[in-house]
């Protein structure tokens, strides 16, 4: 059976798929009983090149899924270290990881899930300049990015290879996930042709995240790989999968390929990768939007309010982030501060802060346009004033 | 006749924090100035400078894209659900490098 199985795959397959060792058989023996995988699946896997892009919170069930599945090639593409707020939902790193690159505490723990697999490493920031040659060497591309440049670097170096791209992506509580590139099958520019001006969208570091949904999303993407590798069942090609954790539905929403599409239509205008952040209209992952507006460091407020000064400390965070820690200053949040404008002295001296400087860039630039004079922003936020006054204050 | 309109999460912040509003409203298009003239907020995130419908802003009836249906002028009937879909990047979330 097992050589049969073998021997029909090698019509498929370029390379001559190896066969399983009794301990692989032991492993893998709940797949295949499976007549929807059995052992012409499992070698399929064992055959498969993976590449994920992204080890973070979509990479973590992927890479843990996909090591224990026994996908013969598993490629990485990371150039982060594990911070503690990555703990809450990238699964595959433990507290002792913190610090450490990504990518070889990765390594380190899928591989130890599966000694059987091969993991390729690429320690590298995903650029036009590199994407091709590193995406050229795998079957399946699985986009676990969390930034516009990156997606639209991912699909358009997927179409000109003609590799699929399980996509999948997240929100708060709310995911994305297809399959993009499949032959005659949309790809992420037929959804989205362009992408959202900076500043326009939040991003999750504003917006936060689920930790489970990154876990939902990523099982789902590792479950299309898998559908992909052994040729079974539907994929998610030409339907996107829109899912809501707290009302915990899943919609399926029609997704076309646009005949107009620059990458994949008809009269194709993408023909090489391009500069991916100007696209995007960023230099740089999630360029926050700044207001000029007069700003104040940590220590020289630390100073004034020594001295004694007179200084009001506005602080324009959501009341939840108050929960967490304050400094002692009055909670209007930015979004009601014009119709809570009357609560503020305008003759005293204003220091308006939030958690990184942005949000409270804004109010000082409203209360000036307002008519106030004498306010400042804390630059840094309460994460700088914590870094650089005062550690007892908890960073978040 | 009013038609129930989906607002994703990253939009309900300009919505009066709802994730589901109705409108009376005969076309697409009308239910969408509808809901921005209710919650002005949303307009700059669903149109352009220009009033066009932003390329990243994506529009359905029931399973359906109005860009492969009548557009703006897709026609609304009571039964049908409207949903909102832009486009999220999340994926390694909430990384503040």
């Amino acid at each position: 059976m097992s050589k049969q199985a073998a021997v029909k795959n090698q019509e498929t397959q370029v390379a001559a798929p190896p066969a399983l060792s009794p301990q692989e058989i032991l492993r893998y023996s709940r797949h295949l009983i499976m007549p929807e995988v059995a052992m012409e699946g499992q070698l399929k896997l064992k055959a498969a090149k993976v590449l994920l892009i992204g080890t973070g919170g979509l990479g973590a069930p992927l890479g843990l899924y996909l090591a224990a599945a026994g996908v013969g090639r598993l490629g990485l593409v990371d150039f982060d270290a594990v911070d503690f707020t990555n703990l809450q939902r990238q699964v595959t790193f433990s507290t002792a990881d913190v610090g450490r690159s990504k990518i070889e505490a990765a390594r380190e723990r899928l591989q130890a899930l599966n000694p059987d697999i091969e993991i390729v490493t690429h320690e590298t920031k995903l650029t036009s300049d590199n994407a091709l040659a590193i995406l050229r060497n795998y079957d399946i591309i699985v986009d676990g990015t969390d930034n516009f440049p990156t997606r639209y670097l991912v699909n358009d170096a997927c179409v000109l290879l003609g590799k699929p791209n399980v996509y999948g992506s997240i929100f708060r509580f709310e995911g994305q996930a297809t399959v993009f590139a499949l032959k005659d099958g949309p790809c992420y520019r037929c959804l989205y042709p362009e992408p959202p001006p900076p500043g326009l969208v939040p991003s999750c570091a504003e917006g936060g995240v689920l930790g489970v949904l990154p876990g939902i999303i990523g099982s789902l993407q590792a479950m299309e790989t898998i559908k992909l590798i052994i040729g079974k069942g539907e994929v998610l090609k030409g339907r996107l999968l829109v899912f809501d954790a707290l009302k915990m539905r899943f919609r399926e929403l029609k997704l076309r390929k646009n005949p107009d599409c620059p990458a994949c239509g008809t009269h194709r205008t993408v023909t090489k990768l391009i500069d991916y952040y100007e696209f995007c209209g960023v230099r740089g992952e999630e360029a926050p939007v700044t207001v000029p507006v007069p700003e104040i460091e940590p220590r020289e407020l630390k100073a004034w309010l020594d001295r004694g000064d007179d200084v009001f400390i506005l602080d324009v965070r959501e009341p939840h982030e108050y929960q967490i820690c304050q400094i002692g200053g009055h909670l209007i949040p930015l979004g009601e501060l014009p119709r809570r404008v009357h609560e503020l002295d305008s003759a005293r001296t204003i220091v308006a802060h939030c958690r990184l400087g942005q949000r409270s860039a804004q109010a000082v630039d409203f209360l000036r346009k307002a008519g106030f004079r004498k306010v400042w922003n804390l630059k840094g936020g309460i994460l700088a004033w914590s870094d650089q006054v005062d550690p007892t204050v908890p960073k978040y | 006749m009013p038609v129930r309109v989906l607002i994703p999460t990253p939009l309900r912040q300009y919505a009066g924090k709802q994730e589901a509003l109705e409108f009376e409203a005969g076309t697409v298009g009308e239910l969408l100035e509808r809901l921005v003239t209710e919650h002005a907020d949303l307009r700059r995130h669903l149109y352009t400078e220009e009033g066009k419908l932003r390329s990243f802003v994506n529009v359905y009836v029931n399973d359906e894209d109005i860009r492969y249906l009548e557009k703006e002028q897709t026609p609304l009937k009571a039964s049908d659900v409207v949903s909102i879909v832009p486009s999220i990047a999340g994926g390694k979330a909430g990384n503040r490098k």
